[in-house]
């Protein structure tokens, strides 16, 4: 394990020095790509001038109050769709199909119906996140051993009492899986909506430093936009494997 | 298994239940559009009159090609790159373990703000779309790929030393069948990912194509086209979801 982690970090730094050493030989186009030196040393130049705080506070609180939403609706729907087969047959087709429409065209229908604040780009993240959280729960319900459900059954215990002690820790790891990936769309959700539509947030601010030709600014928020995804997937990954560590120990 | 075997009468409920869907989901728009007005959706009625007046226009179906050309270059590319990667991080333990965790948190970055990077380095025009299609969709179908492979019962490939066959001979009858069902999973979650990138490609920086009929339309309040359009968008969406959703359960029943 030791050794994938190893090759794993060598594989990212060789990448970028491979780029670093592209772009600083001028093999590349300078206004095609900047040195990852440059891109970092740019971050930190805004973040010592404050230019980052607003931005970042904006977008990750979307993001939280989108992933909160998405995960106790999503969670909720699985389970109501899981309880009724006829529904769940017309849904599957649906949720197959979802992701290939482009939700963040309802942005004018969001503000129409919301106003011009927030809580149009949070439901966005809300729309894309909750679907895969939908998803996750069914496959977490669908795989719970019918053995289980029996013993709950001849122990007699009621619905309620049935989900929080036996079908929830048996379709956790699904459920795990349904947080994780609920997060990563709302993420992009919210994000991509600040950077097509919105005025606001990370997003815009790649945007606008697209549109203004400031490459350094927009290289700059790249790497951060990267740099918190693979930690934020980095960190849940983590936590997920300890989680499993502990089931095997119990 | 076969159609056949399915007592009618189930069938007649499903349609029932989903023309009940269809109606739920109709009266929900109508409402919707009472209670915002014209600014930001157009009713039911109208936006079908719109879609099918769409479908009547030449112009229409220019737009339709050019995204439709993308679309099936960029679901080429990422189905055979994907497959082939997926094959070969499948059968390399190894480099599978090293690729997997940086695919996974590849395929979470939000690729709409790396946009800008394909624009400069692919160009204006149908290669940057392409491209961006491609890294929608090609990650999932390497990493369901990928899985499959790993995922292959030790006790198939033991059979097949047993029985002395051929490298060819195992790859035909026993590894072939065993990954089938789950790299169609894989290509069934990419096309509709690809759709999304490229109709997300057009959005920006293109003067043809379904995605700039939609920025356009919002751009200019153009609202019944731009409802038109995602209409017959998720129609479609919906459709092929459907049929491939149907031979996918039919290729994994097979296997079990």
């Amino acid at each position: 394990m030791r050794k994938v982690t190893l090759v794993q970090v060598l594989i990212v730094a060789g990448g970028i020095a491979l780029l670093e050493l592209l772009t600083r030989e001028g093999i590349t186009d300078r206004l095609t790509m900047i040195p990852p030196s440059q891109m970092a040393a740019h971050l930190w130049d805004m973040a010592r001038v404050g230019a980052l705080a607003e931005p970042l506070a904006h977008t990750l609180g979307n993001v939280a109050i989108a992933f909160v939403l998405s995960v106790a609706v999503g969670a909720a729907i699985g389970f109501a769709v899981h309880a009724a087969p006829r529904l769940r047959r017309l849904a599957d087709p649906l949720l197959a199909s979802y992701y290939a429409v482009p939700f963040f065209v309802f942005y004018p229908l969001l503000i129409a119906i919301f106003g011009l604040n927030r809580w149009p780009l949070v439901m966005i993240g809300f729309v894309f996140g909750a679907a895969a959280m939908v998803i996750a729960t069914l496959n977490g319900l669908d795989r719970v051993p019918r053995v289980l459900r029996k013993v709950a059954r001849v122990h007699g215990l009621g619905p309620v009492a049935e989900a929080l002690r036996v079908t929830l820790p048996a379709a956790a790891p699904h459920l795990f899986t349904g947080l994780k990936l609920a997060l990563a769309y709302c993420f992009i959700g919210v994000i991509a909506g600040e950077f097509i539509l919105s005025g606001e947030g990370l997003g815009h601010a790649i945007a606008y430093a697209y549109d203004s030709f400031d490459n350094p600014t927009m290289y700059a928020l790249m790497l951060l936009v990267v740099v918190l995804a693979i930690g934020v997937n980095a960190s849940l990954h983590l936590w997920e494997q300890r989680l499993i560590a502990r089931r095997r120990q119990s | 298994m076969s159609m056949a075997a399915v007592p009618p009468r189930r069938d007649l409920r499903r349609f029932g239940d989903a023309a009940l869907l269809l109606v739920a989901a109709t009266l929900a728009w109508q409402a919707l559009y009472a209670f915002v007005g014209d600014v930001a959706i157009t009713p039911p009625l109208a936006t079908v009159e719109n879609a099918a007046a769409l479908l009547r226009s030449p112009l229409f179906w220019t737009h339709v090609s050019t995204t439709a050309l993308a679309f099936a270059v960029s679901l080429a590319i990422g189905a055979v790159a994907g497959v082939a990667a997926g094959l070969a991080l499948g059968f390399h333990r190894f480099s599978g373990q090293v690729a997997e965790p940086i695919l996974t948190a590849l395929y979470t970055l939000p690729k709409v703000t790396l946009y800008p990077i394909v624009l400069l380095v692919f160009g204006l025009g149908i290669s940057a779309k392409i491209a961006f299609g491609v890294m929608h969709g090609v990650i999932p179908v390497i990493l369901i790929t990928l899985n499959a492979v790993r995922n292959i019962d030790p006790v198939h490939l033991k059979t097949a030393r047993v029985l002395n066959l051929t490298p060819g001979e195992t790859a035909l009858t026993v590894l072939a069948p065993a990954v089938t069902p789950e790299i169609f999973t894989g290509l069934r979650i990419g096309f509709g990912l690809t759709l999304l990138g490229v109709i997300i490609g057009e959005m920006f920086a293109s003067q043809r194509g379904l995605g700039f009929m939609i920025i356009n339309g919002i751009n200019m309040h153009d609202v019944p086209t731009m409802m038109a359009v995602i209409l017959l968008i998720m129609i479609f969406a919906v459709v092929a979801s459907t049929a491939l959703l149907a031979v996918d359960r039919r290729l994994h029943r097979r296997n079990s």
